[in-house]
């Protein structure tokens, strides 16, 4: 194949790229306004939003060409897939603490039972004073 | 050939951002402020990115790497200090509300004064009595 033709394949991935990420984007958007609670709207923000991310990025090294940019995108997304977590993590974590998640939205709770096991644990030494803690 | 791809692309963008804004809007707590805010970010990486690979320039790569390192710290400190928050805090008061509040503080501290000023000019004496 020509050097043209190769270029045109190459703009072409870019665009499918391009495209999928926009509409990544748009899809965690609308989700972070129709869904109904604090976690949900993490996981908006956590998954569909990173992947878009990671899509646009694919398709500007496409389009770009140039081994030195795509180290540079590389590093981009890899930063994004570290801070994101993050975030997401902290956020939920306040939320759930501050009583801002919907306990009848929840499939598995597995935090709240492991704190009632805890309370349990503490009223439990506190009846038994001479036991060793 | 690109041309259309990037103008759905940027319908689809600038879309995602104004419903980030609404989320950030609608609240209601700090924190979902903040994951709105983050997804505005996140659509603003998107867009730079969709900017450079139109014009084929590479000079605005350094504004990718800065808002990927950034864009988190704000949620993580909002985060850091959540609190909770009482029923209704997270929205803003109409004009109605607020000048009933105003009226609630200034009858407060009205009787705050009268109180003073009964103490001091010929009230009972109501603290210690030495007899």
């Amino acid at each position: 194949m020509s050097v043209a033709a190769w270029e045109t394949v190459l703009d072409v991935l870019a665009s499918v790229c391009l495209l999928g990420g926009s509409a990544l984007t748009f899809a965690a958007a609308v989700g972070l306004v129709r869904f109904p609670d604090l976690l949900a709207r993490t996981h908006v923000a956590a998954k569909p939003q990173v992947l878009g991310l990671i899509l646009m990025l694919l398709g500007l090294a496409l389009r770009l060409r140039t081994s030195a940019v795509l180290w540079v995108l590389v590093l981009v997304a890899l930063f994004q897939m570290l801070t994101s977590p993050v975030a997401a993590h902290m956020v939920s974590r306040a939320g759930f603490r501050t009583g801002k998640v919907r306990h009848d939205l929840l499939v598995v709770d597995e935090l709240t039972r492991d704190m009632e096991a805890a309370e349990e644990e503490i009223r439990r030494r506190e009846e038994r004073p001479g036991s060793p803690t | 050939m690109i041309l259309p791809v990037v103008a759905v692309c940027v319908v689809l963008l600038a879309a995602a951002g104004v419903l980030a804004l609404v989320r950030a809007e609608r609240g209601p707590s700090m924190l979902d402020r903040s994951v709105a805010l983050d997804i505005l970010t996140s659509t603003l990486v998107a867009a730079v990115a969709l900017e450079a690979a139109w014009a084929q320039r590479t000079d605005s790569l350094p504004v990718l790497v800065a808002l990927a390192l950034v864009g988190f710290v704000g949620s993580v400190t909002i985060a850091r200090f959540a609190a909770v928050e009482p029923e209704g805090e997270g929205r803003v008061l109409t004009r109605e509300e607020i000048a009933a509040l105003e009226t609630a503080r200034a009858e407060r501290a009205e009787e705050e004064l009268r109180r003073v000023d009964d103490e001091h000019h010929g009230g009972g004496a109501t603290g210690e009595v030495k007899q």
